[in-house]
């Protein structure tokens, strides 16, 4: 990208002066991510660089202290289970949601995306005090309640978002092929609306998998998630094996953008949009 | 046909059964509605029994307090007909001898201590060592004999704070999270200026999050600005900056931060390398090295960190909408880019502006985790002081009454937001 020719000498410096406080805000964005990950490598239990040595041992620490990896476990365990009822329970919402004339809908659609503008705090409260009543707090049943109630719309805005774009007078011609209505769901609409399943589904899993707050009300202390285990650690005692966790998790973020990325174009491939 | 010929010739169209079209089309758009509502339920029930259920109960928390009332019942009773100028009356304090030996009997004195204590501090301790001692009193007159135990109890004041508690709904936690009190006779006053604590946190939630939401936008916007106008390679390598911390986890980078800008770690080196230390120590703002966690700094440079993507990806796919055209005409007719961008480009990326900047600040509203991690004491905002009711007071009267100022402002925000923006045509990602 040069200049263009026609520019004056102030607005060249304009030019450049955009360019690198883009360039500082990217930088602002992504060095401290990547600052901590080669901390997470450091021979000794300080935060800082020149690093004194190599070693693997707080990865160790990570996945072989049971603290660390029941963690782990329990975190994978809640947030499959999450995403699979967030993705089942939001998929059939939003293929009610987008059928024309549906009563009320703005009020709903308010309701039902709610738990992810309601501060996370006041759901976490309210379910601790409501949930401690049905003898649900300290159980992994609980916590899985309380973050598909969060995840949901996430589901909803995604398979909404496809559905808004999807032709719907194939489910007629389906049917008028003589298909039964499940049949025309599985046959027509769900591969065309897969794409807006899964990057709804992955939400889910992140938004479960990266929650905190719910968890320290309703996880009991021996069975504390990854993200619980961590905060807990920050505040007990600052671990550097706290930094492995951190690079972990942005590793499996990073595995999830891509995968949405990809998906993203698929889907714009099967629309027959080609991608801009 | 028969059934054809059977039919009135009245001009009403029919359905291939006789039904006039209406009603036929009616009936389908009826079996529609059904089913559509029907996909709905299941979540809509969902979320009302495990999400809209539990926050009515908590804010009904705020007004809701029985503890008083249940626990002293006869004492509330004779309250009545308490005028509230002098000492109650004798009956009065024979009730309140019956009721303090039931609550010591059920354990329950702690409980009537710690509620009247949120009104009248210092009581808690009294109105234990009363139930402790309530037992040596047999007969009447009680009056004297109460007073013997503790002075507090021949306090006009004291029996007035019970009266006040003595409904099951209380005005007192909302009142209080906003810095006032009821009188004795129910008129409505200011605390005392040194013990108005909670406007001041009220103030500083919203003056961070103004803060946070306008570094975001300042900084946001021109990144938004050329991801919008560079060609696509560019751009989709641009955008991994912003999306890979945007699917980060919060907890993650805020423990980035942590690391970063501990005593001596790298943020202080960077400073310290680049010769801002130097210079702050050379105009006086900064004396030795700088002091970075436990700050307010440290609280709004990790918030605006994670905030940035979630103003900036609105901007970003409103100015993608934007035709360069606009800009050329404007150009074309002689104004300068500056001017142009200004007064063509500026006013079309407003919508994206708004939803933007109300998104971060509505998510910065509720902010916990990340000045509890890296804000010192002072930089806790409201959803710290209601984890805090709950974990360190257990005082969910302060805690619920807490949660209703904080959702009645993100509601509020909310609504203007679903207006403004339409929250199904929310982008994520």
């Amino acid at each position: 990208m040069a200049v263009p020719a026609y520019y004056t000498r102030g607005e060249t410096i304009m030019y450049y002066a955009v360019r690198v406080f883009v360039a500082l805000v990217l930088l602002f964005l992504i060095a401290p991510i990547l600052a901590v990950m080669p901390l997470s490598f450091n021979s000794e239990s300080f935060f800082t660089y020149p690093m004194p040595g190599f070693s693997l041992k707080w990865y160790n620490d990570f996945f072989f202290n049971p603290r660390w990896s029941g963690a782990v476990k329990m975190s994978f365990l809640v947030a499959i289970a999450t995403t699979i009822l967030a993705t089942f329970l939001g998929t059939l919402a939003a293929l009610g949601l987008s059928r024309a004339n549906f009563p009320a809908k703005a009020t709903i659609m308010a309701i039902l995306i709610s738990p992810m503008i309601v501060p996370v705090i006041i759901s976490a409260v309210g379910m601790f005090k409501f949930y401690a009543s049905l003898d649900l707090v300290g159980t992994r049943l609980g916590i899985i309640l309380a973050h598909t109630a969060l995840a949901t719309p996430f589901v909803v805005i995604t398979v909404t978002a496809t559905l808004s774009s999807f032709d719907k007078t194939l489910m007629r011609a389906g049917a008028s092929c003589g298909a039964a209505p499940h049949t025309v769901f599985f046959r027509v609409v769900m591969p065309l609306i897969l794409p807006g399943m899964i990057s709804g589904a992955l939400f889910a899993f992140v938004t479960s998998f990266d929650e905190v707050v719910v968890v320290l009300f309703l996880a009991s202390p021996e069975d504390r998630t990854l993200p619980l285990q961590m905060f807990s650690g920050i505040r007990e005692m600052i671990s550097p094996t706290i930094t492995a966790a951190a690079t972990v998790l942005v590793l499996i973020s990073t595995a999830m953008l891509v995968t949405l990325e990809l998906l993203r174009r698929r889907s714009e491939r099967l629309r027959g949009v080609a991608p801009n | 046909m028969a059934m054809a010929q059977a039919l009135p010739n009245d001009g009403v169209m029919r359905a291939a059964d006789g039904t006039p079209l209406k009603v036929a089309l009616a009936r389908a758009e009826r079996a529609e509605k059904l089913k559509a509502m029907a996909l709905v339920l299941p979540l809509f029930a969902f979320i009302i029994f495990s999400f809209v259920v539990p926050i009515l109960i908590m804010l009904y928390n705020s007004v809701y307090d029985p503890d008083v009332a249940e626990n002293m019942p006869q004492t509330v009773v004779a309250l009545k007909s308490w005028d509230g100028k002098d000492l109650p009356p004798e009956e009065v304090f024979a009730a309140f001898v019956a009721d303090m030996k039931e609550a010591q009997r059920n354990k329950q004195t702690a409980l009537i201590g710690k509620r009247l204590n949120y009104e009248m501090s210092g009581i808690r301790s009294k109105v234990v060592a009363t139930g402790r001692k309530i037992g040596s009193i047999e007969a009447a007159p009680y009056r004297d004999q109460v007073i013997a135990i503790d002075k507090v109890w021949g306090e006009p004041e004291t029996w007035a704070t019970i009266k006040r508690s003595a409904s099951d709904y209380t005005p007192f936690y909302i009142l209080s999270m906003l810095d006032l009190r009821q009188n004795p006779d129910g008129s409505i006053e200011a605390v005392p200026a040194d013990r108005a604590i909670y406007k001041s946190i009220l103030a500083r939630t919203l003056g961070i999050s103004l803060l946070v939401t306008l570094l975001t936008l300042v900084l946001g916007y021109p990144v938004a600005y050329l991801l919008a106008t560079s060609p696509q390679r560019t751009a989709s390598i641009l955008m991994i900056f912003v999306l890979l911390p945007f699917w980060t986890s919060l907890l993650v980078r805020t423990t980035a931060w942590m690391v970063l800008m501990t005593d001596g770690g790298v943020f202080a080196g960077l400073l310290h390398l680049t010769g801002i230390t130097w210079f702050l120590n050379l105009i006086g703002v900064l004396n030795g090295e700088p002091q970075l966690f436990k700050t307010r700094f440290a609280t709004v440079v990790a918030m605006t960190h994670i905030q940035l993507p979630f103003t900036l990806l609105p901007i970003y796919s409103v100015m993608k909408t934007i035709s360069p055209t606009y800009m050329r005409a404007a150009k074309s007719l002689g104004g300068t880019p500056f001017y142009s961008f200004i007064r063509v480009y500026m006013p079309q990326t407003l919508p994206g502006v708004a939803a933007g900047c109300l998104l971060t600040f509505i998510l910065c509203l509720g902010y916990y985790i990340t000045p509890a991690i890296v804000g010192g004491p002072t930089d806790q905002m409201i959803s710290g002081f209601i984890e805090r009711a709950i974990n360190s007071e257990n005082n969910w009267g302060k805690a619920s009454a807490l949660g209703v100022i904080l959702l009645t402002a993100t509601l509020i925000l909310y609504y203007v937001y679903n207006k403004l923006v339409g929250i199904d045509r929310m982008k994520l990602g």
